[in-house]
């Protein structure tokens, strides 16, 4: 019978509680003292779903790959604490979205992995755009927002997303998806994860040559709140006038 | 060079979120000096020529009872090709579900550099900058792109519907059909309910309701000012409502006119969902939850007594007693 094949795409993202801050003329997020984790879609749901099918079918192979400098080793270890065969890296700075799905889908040629996945966006550049760009480049079927994943031979059944309600889809291998919560739940290593996970390869690749697409120029804060207008509780029904009077909103 | 701004539908009808687009899409075509065009597969009751009025100066329609459901593959293949035919030079489209399935395939595909999200119209004085949501709603970042033809997805409720007078002409495309990988075998809608990221009002409920059962006065309210309900993370967790409805940093982020949060403590990774909000009502017993400093109205109480007194405020304002 044919190996099946997994890969993970995951990234890394400043931990949910950090400051965000920037520098160098708000050119720059301040990267001083923040704690970076596992980007939680490519952890709570592609990951962790990943892994339970290697658990119901201990043949599969499953490979994880990040694009990032040495900075990231940390939370490949992480990763890999939580399973997974070996990780790849590809030691290129991420600039855009189609640069990272360019890199990935290098590795990811036909032939190399059946099935491939990933979280739906990450939680700092929100771009959620690499999995639908890597399925794009490969000539793979995207599903986006799936929020349930069941595996029968090369045939992949998905719960997805959609305006106003979901979907059922089916789809044959190879095929790239975009996970959300539904798919799996959150896991914590425990310490033999830990401890195995040193020794497992993380494999350091260069990256091709790939353009970036877009630029990002300048960040910025939302504007600063005024404070807040207290309504007696008492007189809670004067909330209402107000939102109709003075927010206009009601 | 043309503008050309996807038009989404569902049980034959226009998608607010697609309204907000085309009228984004004649925006930024008035002030790039070429025409705004639409695009739409399948079909709906709506006239389409009427779409006109909101700016637009043609509808390219593919009218196949097919598309009226989500084939990604398939309309990134059929815009790819209306926009390289038509010669267009940006695309606009909704980041909702459906513009997600397909933005990013059509960036590859149109050589493309794409910005999800976007929050304004761009700046094309000096190049083509986008300013889009970044850090879950807690920044904003200027992107430029770089590429020839650009593509911008639009965040759901942050551009106003403009309309005016105008008839769109209309084209019927003849482009034909491919069988995609990808085959949908049933699809269930909840007809009636608003979604959350489309929604101008939304209700949510934290912890402080104690219990699923407690939701009747959330929903009274909700159906009262046609809002959404929505919930924090701790609530979907412990299973009192759906996932679907937890709105934060790894739930849905929403950006409506008005969210009233009652019993939700304010974590930062929930402010992160709905920071983008424009006015924000907070409503919790303890005077020292961090949502306060979010808010712009709040009333410090017990929900229970409190929420019955707004449901009555509504029934006022809107003549009901």
């Amino acid at each position: 019978m044919h190996t099946m094949k997994i890969l993970v795409c995951i990234s890394k993202t400043p931990d949910t509680t950090a400051k965000i801050a920037f520098t160098d003329n708000n050119r720059k997020f301040v990267t001083d003292g923040v704690q970076w984790i596992l980007n939680p879609y490519d952890e709570w749901y592609a990951l962790v779903r990943a892994i339970e099918i290697k658990e119901k079918d201990p043949s599969a192979v499953l490979h994880l790959v990040m694009v990032g400098g040495p900075d990231c080793d940390a939370v490949i270890r992480k990763a890999l604490a939580l399973g997974g065969d070996e990780a790849i890296r590809i030691n290129a700075e991420p600039v855009d979205s189609f640069q990272v799905a360019s890199q990935i889908a290098s590795i990811a040629k036909p032939g190399a992995y059946d099935l491939i996945l990933t979280g739906k966006e990450t939680i700092d550049y929100n771009g959620a755009s690499v999995g639908g760009m890597v399925a794009a480049i490969l000539e793979f079927p995207f599903v986006s927002l799936a929020a349930k994943l069941e595996l029968a031979g090369d045939m992949v059944t998905l719960v997805r997303e959609i305006e106003g309600g979901e979907e059922t889809v089916e789809v044959k291998l190879p095929l790239v998806v975009g996970c959300q919560k539904g798919m799996a739940e959150q896991r914590i290593p425990n310490m033999k994860g830990i401890m195995g996970a040193r020794s497992k390869p993380l494999k350091v690749v260069e990256p091709i040559a790939a353009e970036s697409q877009t630029e990002i120029l300048s960040f910025e804060l939302p504007a600063a709140k005024k404070g807040v207008r207290l309504i007696p509780a008492d007189s809670a029904e004067e909330l209402i006038k107000l939102l109709h009077d003075e927010a206009k909103v009601i | 060079m043309s503008v050309l701004v996807f038009i989404d539908h569902s049980e034959g009808q226009i998608k607010k979120t697609s309204l907000e687009a085309l009228s984004y899409g004649a925006a930024l075509g008035k002030q790039m000096a070429v025409p705004a065009e639409g695009v739409l597969l399948g079909n709906v009751q709506e006239n389409l020529s009427s779409l006109g009025k909101y700016g637009i100066q043609k509808i390219h329609q593919l009218n196949h009872e097919s598309l009226n459901q989500l084939d990604a593959e398939q309309f990134i293949r059929i815009i790819a090709s209306i926009a390289e035919t038509n010669g267009s030079s940006v695309i606009i489209l909704s980041h909702t579900n459906t513009g997600r399935a397909i933005a990013p395939g059509l960036s590859v595909r149109l050589k493309a550099g794409l910005v999800t999200g976007a929050t304004e119209l761009p700046d094309t004085k000096n190049g083509f900058n986008v300013k889009k949501n970044v850090f879950s709603g807690k920044a904003f970042c200027t992107v430029s792109i770089k590429t020839p033809i650009k593509i911008i997805s639009l965040n759901p409720n942050v551009f106003p519907v403009v309309s005016g007078t105008g008839t769109a002409e209309i084209v019927q495309e003849n482009i034909t059909l491919k069988t995609s990988a990808v085959s949908i075998k049933s699809t269930s809608k909840a007809s009636g309910e608003i979604p959350l990221t489309e929604a101008e009002i939304v209700v949510s409920g934290g912890r402080g309701m104690k219990g699923p059962e407690n939701w009747g006065p959330i929903e009274e309210l909700a159906k009262l000012l046609h809002a959404a309900t929505a919930c924090s993370r701790p609530v979907a967790d412990a299973g009192w409502r759906p996932h679907h409805e937890h709105v934060g940093q790894t739930g849905i982020a929403i950006a409506p006119n008005l969210y009233i949060a009652v019993g939700i403590s304010g974590a930062i990774q929930h402010l992160a969902g709905v920071n983008r909000s424009k006015v924000i009502v907070v409503i919790n017993k303890d005077p020292e939850a961090p949502f306060f400093k979010s808010a712009d109205y709040g009333i410090v109480g017990d929900a229970f007594e409190i929420l019955p007194r707004l449901i009555q405020g509504v029934k006022k304002l809107k003549g009901l007693v």
